[in-house]
């Protein structure tokens, strides 16, 4: 299964990929209608100090302890991929307490957001890695 | 070809059948279930009675999940006896079910303190299945004072859930400040000053003395009139089945790291077992619902001739009141001669507990961003000091962690 994967050595820390994110799921049409002026609710995030930098999102792990320990059923693997039902999510933040990357986070009405590889919006591949300026973030097989 | 029976059709349940049927695709599963319905997520009861949640949404599982995973479920029927050498469970309607591997995963059941009067209190409910919040609905209306004996969990979620649909709420409890089970004063100063913006009253360090019909005495000389009780002292695990079987309990069903009982082909998941918390190194009862899901998960591969432990149970809870997050998870209050890091800010407190070079426990309220990084901490042993544990004192960054753990944690598959 493809997955996104980051490589800190390339990671310039730009935060592109954030921007992306956010607008890939915004349902808008430009980027400036989707994010000017606006609060993001990004799925994907930049780590880092002065030294290092790199985009931290779901792993899609193969034993996915969010999954698992989802109060509300909303989580769930589909074909690997981890999905939430945002419309069955009561915000718990179960998952964000069980996440051992640290990579989920709550969206705008408080519910979980994360990253589904872009298969649901209008994307053909991660909006993160199709932006990266670096190649830092790759969307491949390992 | 198996023939695997469960008591039980909570979460563990689930994941006792989704177990299974990693191992064995085709042995049919026999699954007996109290309640008359399909498995639901029962923490969302609360949401439900607020209207963040739909009884339809509240499904565990897709319609089809027993028909696709080929369980036959029994509705309405309890389990009353085992016959752990004749391989067969007894139903309440004197049925014979034989198996050829069995999951215990019965539950627990709220407790009901035998308070002098009780009885004379015509609307008193517990808080725990879909039933009791369907009832507990029919039973309030905008005008209804309500008290809550217990100001944990349960009892505080309940509030939250009824507080716009009723008069008033008031929760007693004996301990001195609210989720006294899994926070100190100053976290739980906080949560309780959130709720009682929400106008949820609080009566703590007393109890009810006695009822009389409406009305309750308060340890305290004070008296309280209300119109609905609802009990939400704690829960007990439902053991008594396996204990009169022969097998080994203490406070709940014991259990190793197979999620065996000490019955043989016998298996046990759930709030009804006592497994070992690690955080502690204890037998403990973890009445939470990941747990209850992974040893489920963990009895059923076993079951099925898997091979699988689970050996990393922890209490951990994430809790939030009106928008205000409180996470928390390991041991603190029972582990001695451990030390306290503490940060704090407007709102925002962040306690954690370390005892022999590795995280055993933490309390975060207000932020609560990336707390499992911590959680994972406890749960997988990492020893500090292979880590920048100081920089994870005060930021949740994996750059507290080497630059090769990261390459294998967000270079590879997980």
């Amino acid at each position: 299964m493809k997955r996104v994967y980051v490589n800190e050595k390339w990671c310039l820390g730009c935060h592109l990929c954030e921007y992306n994110c956010a607008f890939a799921n915004s349902g808008e049409k430009d980027m400036a209608s989707a994010l000017k002026g606006k609060p993001i609710y990004p799925r994907i995030h930049i780590d880092g100090d002065e030294k290092i930098s790199f985009a931290v999102s779901c792993r899609h792990c193969t034993d996915p302890i969010c999954v698992k320990s989802c109060i509300s059923g909303a989580l769930h693997s589909k074909d690997g991929v981890i999905c939430v039902d945002s419309d069955k999510c009561v915000g718990c933040l179960t998952c964000i307490l069980v996440c051992p990357y640290g990579a989920l986070v709550q969206g705008e009405n408080g519910t979980l957001t994360k990253c589904e590889l872009c298969l649901e919006n209008s994307c053909s591949q991660p909006a993160c890695a199709a932006g990266c300026p670096n190649q830092a973030i790759v969307y491949e097989e390992r | 070809m198996s023939n695997y029976v469960i008591i039980g059709n909570g979460v563990a349940a689930v994941g006792c059948i989704e177990g299974i049927r990693r191992e064995d695709k085709l042995s049919p599963i026999t699954v007996i279930s109290k309640e008359e319905h399909p498995v639901y997520c029962r923490p969302l009861i609360s949401y439900y009675l607020e209207g963040k949640t739909s009884l339809s949404k509240m499904n565990y599982r897709d319609e089809d999940f027993y028909t696709k995973n080929g369980c036959d479920v029994l509705y309405g029927k309890s389990a009353v006896k085992i016959d752990a050498e004749g391989h067969t469970v007894t139903l309440d309607d004197s049925s014979q079910i034989q198996y050829t591997s069995l999951c215990v995963a019965s539950g627990s059941s709220p407790i009901i303190l035998p308070i002098p009067g009780l009885e004379s209190v015509e609307r008193r409910f517990t808080f725990m299945t879909l039933d009791d919040a369907l009832a507990l609905e029919k039973a309030i209306s905008k005008d209804s004072r309500v008290l809550i004996i217990g100001a944990g969990l349960i009892g505080l979620k309940c509030a939250e859930g009824i507080c716009e649909r009723v008069g008033s709420v008031t929760v007693c409890d004996l301990a001195p400040r609210v989720l006294s089970s899994i926070l100190d004063n100053e976290c739980a100063s906080l949560m309780q000053k959130k709720l009682e913006e929400h106008q949820i009253n609080f009566l703590l360090s007393d109890t009810v003395e006695r009822f009389e019909n409406n009305v309750a005495f308060m340890k305290s000389q004070k008296s309280v009139k209300f119109d609905v009780l609802v009990m939400a002292v704690g829960v007990r695990p439902n053991f008594s089945i396996v204990k009169e079987a022969g097998g080994e309990t203490s406070r709940g069903i014991l259990v190793n790291e197979h999620m065996e009982s000490s019955l043989c082909g016998v298996y046990a998941a759930g709030d009804c077992t006592e497994g070992t918390d690690i955080s502690l190194g204890q037998r403990r009862v973890i009445a939470i619902l990941p747990n209850a899901y992974m040893q489920g998960r963990c009895a059923g591969i076993n079951m099925a001739g898997g091979d699988d432990l689970f050996d990393k149970g922890i209490p951990m809870n994430s809790i939030g009141f009106f928008g205000l997050h409180a996470m928390s998870a390991g041991s603190y209050f029972d582990a001695p001669e451990g030390e306290l890091y503490e940060e704090k800010s407007e709102g925002k407190i962040r306690r954690l507990y370390t005892r022999g070079g590795y995280l055993t426990g933490f309390m975060f309220v207000g932020d609560t961003n990336r707390v499992g990084i911590y959680t994972s901490l406890i749960r997988e042993r990492t020893p500090l000091d292979s880590i920048n544990f100081d920089l994870l004192k005060k930021i949740s960054t994996f750059t507290a962690f080497s630059s090769e753990t990261r390459g294998k944690k967000f270079g590879g598959v997980v």
